[in-house]
């Protein structure tokens, strides 16, 4: 029943378990009430801040990848690099070709 | 330390492949790592699709969020968080071999997730009711009726509501299709005839392709809920081995292994909550 020191192994107790719990919740009020106030465009970004905060936390403590080894958090961070790329230069793209786009062009003539 | 079949280490069974337990469980860690890597890259491409649409059509998700419950989508946000802490717990509980608090928080766990599916099949049947299905199946009729019959889908009617969208008066400027309508399509030559077309209340104009909020609505929340299903499977399967004994010995490697998965789960839908539900 002893806490047994296993290398590479992290035991959470149950006060930090507690309380990213809370922290999440606390999280989740605040992108409800954020989206509340009009902000125009911060809104989103506003939002996704908040969002990624909760998302680190559940990483960082819940999976455990603060005291995991370091590779792992590259490996799993790698991911949200390729992501931002894939996302990131598709919008480039589409907001360099949408200009030019002539509505309606391509679909079936006669209505 | 030579490689042993099968060699017992503190109770723990090790492969013959492996040097000690620890380089088992690592190498387990890792391979679950690089596959919620690839989870992340599936949905992140419906993630890119998302974005893609709404730079250029933010109009369409004004107009769809508003037959979103804001309120059961926070409630299915708590209720993730807490599964999410629950199965955490159970890890915790797996390591320190208490095997009665492990079968608490996995039955928690998979009540949490029942519950998560329970309101998404609310939301889900309303919108079945109402119409408001992905693509060719979008038909809004019932309280929340557009005014458009869509079901035909005549592609005149495609290049008119195009039109009409643009004449549509939008409440905002970032409301507004940042494509141009064109009155007189190259291709279709129709009317830019005004269809009186209206949303919840009458309040929100529908735009044209509103079906493409509720084909992303359905792709992305359904491919959720097939993960939330998956990780219902893969508890019961750790409740099994828990009769098996497989945990008693301090191997929690599977739990950890779930538990990273559904963490991973609670993530994706921390996103899915503010993109589809919380716009403007």
């Amino acid at each position: 029943m002893s806490e047994q020191a296993t290398p590479g192994v992290h035991i959470s107790s149950v006060k930090l378990l507690v309380g990213v719990w809370i922290a999440l919740i606390i999280g989740t009020w605040l992108t409800v009430a954020a989206s509340n106030v009009d902000l125009g465009w911060l809104n989103i970004w506003i939002g996704l801040a908040i969002a990624t905060g909760k998302a680190a936390l559940v990483a960082l403590y819940y999976m455990h990848l603060r005291w995991d080894r370091p590779f792992n958090a590259f490996v799993f961070l790698g991911a949200f690099l390729f992501l931002f790329l894939f996302i990131g230069i598709a919008m480039m793209d589409t907001a360099h070709y949408q200009p030019q786009i002539i509505p309606a062009f391509g679909q079936p003539a006669g209505g | 330390m030579t490689a042993h079949a099968h060699q017992q280490t503190d109770g723990l069974r090790v492969d013959h492949h492996f040097e000690n337990a620890e380089q088992q469980y690592q190498s387990a860690k890792l391979g679950m790592w690089l596959f919620l890597t690839t989870e992340i890259l599936l949905f992140g491409g419906l993630f890119c699709a998302y974005a893609v649409f709404r730079a250029n059509h933010p109009e369409i998700f004004v107009f769809g969020h508003h037959f979103l419950d804001k309120n059961l989508g926070a409630l299915n946000t708590v209720i993730l968080i807490c599964s999410s802490a629950t199965i955490a717990w159970a890890v915790r509980a797996a390591q320190l071999k208490q095997m009665k608090v492990l079968v608490l928080m996995l039955l928690l766990t998979i009540a949490c997730a029942g519950g998560f599916l329970g309101v998404k099949y609310l939301e889900y049947s309303h919108k079945w009711h109402a119409g408001l299905l992905w693509a060719r199946q979008y038909n809004p009729h019932g309280e929340h009726g557009g005014g458009v019959d869509h079901a035909p889908a005549a592609p005149a009617a495609e290049a008119s509501t195009m039109a009409a969208a643009g004449a549509a008066p939008a409440a905002s400027a970032d409301e507004r299709s940042k494509i141009a309508p064109a009155a007189v399509g190259p291709s279709g030559l129709a009317e830019p005839e005004a269809l009186p077309s209206s949303g919840e209340q009458g309040l929100v104009p529908e735009p044209a392709h509103a079906r493409i909020y509720f084909s992303i609505y359905f792709l992305m929340t359904g491919l959720h809920g097939i993960h939330v299903l998956g990780g219902i499977g893969a508890m019961l399967w750790l409740l099994w081995g828990v009769r098996q004994g497989v945990f008693a010995s301090g191997h929690f490697t599977r739990v950890d292994m779930v538990a990273l998965y559904w963490h991973v789960v609670d993530l994706i839908w921390i996103y899915l909550f503010l993109l589809l539900y919380l716009i403007d």
